[in-house]
Formats: structure tokens, sequence, C-alpha cells
């Protein structure tokens, strides 16, 4: 008996002493079991969005066949005569959002400058990030009636005087009589500001703590530091957060719906009742029948392909133009 | 900035501790001149920082304090037992919309978790680089961005108007199905980066002695991972007991105590939009109570969150 074959039988023996377990079929079958279930779990996530879109599409088709692309631009809502085009809450949609983003980007950046820089104690900006984050839990229709009962008649001094200093530009042409688009644009830069705000931040805490000291080591000051050096390197990620907010500004339902005043004529002035889609959808779907019900699909669909094409923006952005220190 | 950096004035020092004073030598900067172009830029940058951070937390406070004086003041114990009064009448409760909340809450959870937590681990365990979990997550990342009142006219066409639960159009099921699209999101991301946090030498340890794939994921990973789980799913609740526009057409709302999960239910989201539109001053002040509740309940859930991930450090 050669060595080679001695060495064999002793492991075949050991084996047999302690019977290397085969795993028994039941096992291996929840093992498999479980990977597929997973998968397909993994895999409805998939189907559900292409299920939402196939969904909304095919409620929309009567309207796509009956007004076409001409829906985009007419600005008619006329459920008596059934003629429908959706310009009026496409407007107002951009208008909101653009505009809120506009008041929300350097309020949100400022704001999370001042509490990743050591200016006050780290206690108090911790607390100050909190209550930002906190302001993101309370829900939308909570801020709706705030904005209701209390935002709006705060405001209406302020918007009066801006209607009489400004009354000539077509955009405070009217009197403002309660609920119009400047309050829900400010409603909406409360609920965008904190996710921009909470992203910034994130982004400005990754920049490497070695290029603030070379900056500083050059001899420049915080801002000097903070605006040539700080903010470009975290750029790309605060871009991806406030095309993340502008997608939630443009879908955000509740609180515009309440305070917007739903108005159908279009306006370009922001004193005066507007609407957007999301607005439009929440005020009209639960009554609506027949061809509107396909009108307000279409609508959403408009939504829903807006949404999409700012969010896929935001990650591409992110992954582009992100700089390599 | 430029022409503050530059320019010899910046190297003079103006009085104070010189050259010429080096045993009164001064602990702070060398040079500091306050009147310096960049030294008032620098100031006056801070302090509208400082503005900009006020103002973001101003409407946190506002909201806050006027939602527990307006609401504070109506709660007593008739608002929890009652049902709410006809239009323009006084008195009555949220009773129904609080259950009905916790209701339509608990039916988007247990559909959410299991499926979220599921597609999770798929995605961490079984497919982390492949083709087919990358388009799943890029799924997921636009699912997150789908508006919430998207999610009710999805539920809406897909189960309200086709009447596919025993020929119920609104009921509390289609509900809790358009929460619950809010919500998977969430759920399969935390999971997913949650698992990815687990040292993978627990799971060589685990099939070192033999445990099954499954087992190691039940029995290891899981509870390992635990903490962000929990945290992420918390807050996924949190999120969907405040959302009112998948609901306004899916759930609908109703006068009455629940009848079961096919019939149209109250939320106390959907009140607060009825009763805020209302022209009666009674329905008002029922919405800032329910307002009191809800936020409450919200802010309770999200502290907890926090709690749950301090606990564990």
């Amino acid at each position: 008996m050669s060595l080679e074959t001695a060495v064999q039988t002793e492991t075949r023996s050991l084996a047999d002493a302690y019977t290397l377990r085969r795993r028994p079929p039941l096992e291996k079958l929840t093992d498999s079991g479980f990977r597929y279930l997973t998968m397909a779990l993994a895999g409805l996530v998939a189907t559900l969005l292409l299920g939402i879109l196939l969904t909304v599409f095919s409620g929309a088709r009567e309207a796509i066949a009956a007004f076409g692309a001409k829906f985009l631009t007419s600005t008619a809502w006329d459920p008596v005569n059934e003629r429908y085009g959706a310009w009026t809450a496409i407007y107002g949609t951009l208008v909101s959002s653009l505009l809120s983003l506009l008041i929300a980007v350097p309020l949100g950046i400022g704001t999370a400058i001042f509490i990743t820089e050591d200016i006050i104690p780290k206690s108090l900006r911790e607390a100050i990030g909190l209550m930002v984050e906190l302001l993101a839990a309370i829900p939308s229709v909570v801020l709706g009636l705030w904005a209701i009962f209390v935002m709006e008649p705060a405001i209406r001094p302020i918007l009066q005087l801006s209607h009489k200093l400004l009354g000539w530009t077509p955009f405070f042409s009217t009197q403002p009589q309660g609920p119009g688009m400047m309050p829900a644009i400010l409603i909406l830069v409360v609920m965008i500001l904190p996710i921009i705000t909470a992203i910034s931040r994130d982004a400005l805490n990754q920049v490497p703590i070695e290029l603030r000291q070379g900056a500083y080591g050059v001899g420049t000051t915080r801002w000097g530091s903070i605006f040539s050096i700080i903010l470009p390197a975290a750029i790309s990620s605060i871009i991806g957060g406030v095309m993340l907010a502008l997608g939630r500004a443009m879908g955000e339902t509740m609180a515009v719906t309440m305070i917007i005043g739903n108005a159908l004529n279009f306006s370009t002035s922001l004193l005066a009742p507007g609407n957007t889609i999301a607005s439009m959808l929440a005020n009209q779907f639960g009554e609506a029948d027949g061809i509107q019900v396909s009108a307000l699909m279409y609508a959403a669909l408009i939504l829903m392909l807006l949404t999409f094409t700012v969010n896929v923006a935001a990650q591409w952005i992110v992954r582009k133009l992100s700089l390599r220190y | 900035m430029t022409q503050a950096i530059s320019g010899p004035s910046s190297f003079q020092p103006s009085g104070g501790p010189g050259p010429g004073a080096p045993s009164s030598f001064d602990r702070g900067s060398l040079f500091f001149q306050p009147g310096l172009v960049r030294n008032r830029f620098n100031a006056l940058c801070t302090a509208v920082a400082g503005l900009f951070a006020t103002v973001a937390v101003l409407p946190l406070v506002l909201v806050l304090l006027y939602v527990l004086f307006q609401g504070g003041r109506l709660i007593k114990p008739s608002l929890f037992t009652q049902l709410p009064p006809a239009p323009g009448m006084e008195g009555g409760g949220i009773g129904n919309a609080i259950l009905g909340t916790l209701l339509v809450t608990a039916i988007a959870s247990l559909i959410a978790i299991p499926i979220g937590v599921g597609a999770g681990i798929y995605l961490s365990e079984y497919d982390r680089q492949g083709r087919f979990a990358q388009v799943v997550r890029f799924c997921n990342d636009v699912l997150a961005g789908v508006p919430s009142i998207i999610s009710g006219v999805f539920v809406y066409g897909l189960i309200v108007a086709t009447r596919v639960f025993f020929g119920q159009s609104y009921s509390a099921m289609a509900g809790g199905i358009a929460l619950a699209v809010l919500m998977l999101p969430t759920v399969i991301k935390t999971t997913d980066e949650g698992l990815k946090l687990v040292p993978q030498e627990l799971r060589w340890g685990a099939f070192g002695i033999g445990a099954s794939r499954f087992v190691t994921i039940m029995r290891v990973v899981l509870p390992a991972a635990f903490t962000p789980i929990a945290t992420g799913v918390v807050l996924a609740i949190a999120r969907a007991a405040g959302e009112t526009a998948p609901l306004i057409f899916t759930a609908l709302f109703s006068p009455f105590w629940p009848e079961g999960v096919f019939n149209p239910i109250a939320s106390m989201s959907v009140l607060i939009y009825n009763f805020a539109i209302m022209p009666y001053a009674p329905q008002n002040e029922l919405a800032w109570a329910a307002s009191f509740v809800l936020v409450l309940m919200i802010l309770a859930a999200n502290l907890l969150a926090r709690w749950i991930t301090r606990s564990s450090r």
C-alpha cells in the first residue's frame, strides 16, 4: 500500500467517524426557496413602478386620443363642455416649484453651512439640525391647516403692499384675497427646506478636513474657504439634493391644495389663486367621472414624467459631477 | 475677495501689539484687523448664515406652538370616544378617525414591511452588484420620488375603479395599499443599507459552523442589522400615518366607526383636510385637535427612531 492511498483511507475513515453532514433536502429547499422568494419580492418593486406607469397611462388613453398634445398648451378646463387642457396646472406646477426653490436654496444651504461650521457651540448646532429634521416630519396637511389659519392672514399685508408697489408688473397685478400662488410658494419653501438642509449638511460634512486646513494655511478667511474650497467640493451632492427637493415640490399635494385656491382660469399674477397638477388631482378626482377622470389621469401622467425626469437628472448629476479629491 | 487678500495694508499692524512691543504680546491673531474688507465680508456672511438658520427654524417653532395651543386646549376625553358632529354642529370627537388612521397604517405596514425587508435581503445578501439588482435599486429610487398623489391615482385605477374587493369601491384596504406603495422604497433602502453594514466575518462564521444561507440570514445577519432596519421602518410608518393625498380617493372618509377593511374609513389626515376647508368654526377646531394628536404621534415615532439608533451605540 502506497503512502497516498494510506492517507486517503485515513481521511475517509475520519470522514466516516465524524460523518460530514450532508445537507438534508428540506434545508436545500428552504435555502433556494427563500432566495427565489426574496428575488420575487425585489422584482415586485420594478413591476410596481411599471404597474403605476401602465395604470396611469391606460387610464389616460381616452384623453390622449381626444385631446392629444394640445392638452399641454390649452388652458380650457371645462367639465360642462368636456374640453380639457392642463396648461394652467402645468404652469402652476413649474412656477410654484421653481420659485419656492429660488427661496429655499439660499436658506437651506446657508443653514447647512451655519450648522457645519464652528460658529456656535456644537450642542446648539445639533439642536438646530434636529429641529429642521423634525420639520420634515410634520404632515403636509397640518402645514396646510397652519397656512390657512395662521400664515396667510399674517402675510396678507405684505402681499397687499407688494401689489401696491409692483402692481404694474404682470406678476403682482391682482389684489390678494386669501388663497393664492404666493402663499402656496411659501408653504412649499417650508416643506422642501429640510431636504435641502439635510443633504447639504451631509455633503459639507463629507468634505475632507485637509482641504479646509490647506485653505486656512495659505491665509484665507472662513468664508473665503467656504466659497472657493468647501462649496465647490460639495457641489455635486448639493445639486443632487436641490433636484430631489424640486421633484418633491412638484408633487407636493395637500398643503398646496389647501392654500393655492384651485382656480381653473389662467393668471400670471402670483397673488391670484392658481392650480398645480397635484392640487387639481386632489381637488377633482373624487367627484370626476367620464372623460374628466381620463383627463386627470393624463395630467397625472405628465406629473409623473416631470418628477421622473427631475429625479433621474438628480442621480445623473450626483454621479457625473462629483469631484475626486 | 481678491482686493482684500492683496495689498500691503494687510501686513501693516495698526496700533495694538506690533513688532515694536514684543513684551505685551497679544495671544489673538497676530495682525487681525476687523476693518479689512475681507474681515468685514466674513462677519457679514456669518451674520447672514445665522439669520438664514433662524428663519429655517422659525416655521417649525411656529407650527408646533400653534398646533400645541390651538389643538391642545381642545383635548378632552370625549374627543377620543365620540364621532365627528354634522357640519356646523358643536361637540363630538375624532374617535373614528384615530382608529381609522391606526387601522390603515397597520394594513400598510403589514404589506410594506415583509415585502420591503425581503427585497432588501435579496439586494444585500444575494445580488449586490448584479445587473438585476442595479435595475431594482434604480426602480426603487424612482419609486421613492413618485409623488404621493400618484400612488393614490394608481390605487384608484387598479383597485377602486375596478372594484376588485367584493364589489367595493372605496375601502380601507385600498387606502392601506396606497400607503404601502409609499412606504416600500424607504423600507427597502434602509434594509439594503443596514444589511450591508453587517461585517462579512459574521456571515463567514455562521457558514463555517455549517449554517445554511437561510439560517445565516435569519439568525445572524438580520438580528445584527436590527437597529437600522427598525429605525427606517419606524420612520416609514410615521410618514405614512401623516399622508393624506393617497387616501382622499382610496379610503375616502366616513363619519361612522370603521366597518371592516372593505368599507370607506375615516382617518385623521383626511379629517384635517375636510374640516380645515369647511366654513364652520367647530369643524376647524376639530381639525386643530386632530392635528395635535397626529403631530404628537408622529413626533413620538420620530423620537423613538432616534432613541433606537442611539441606544444601540
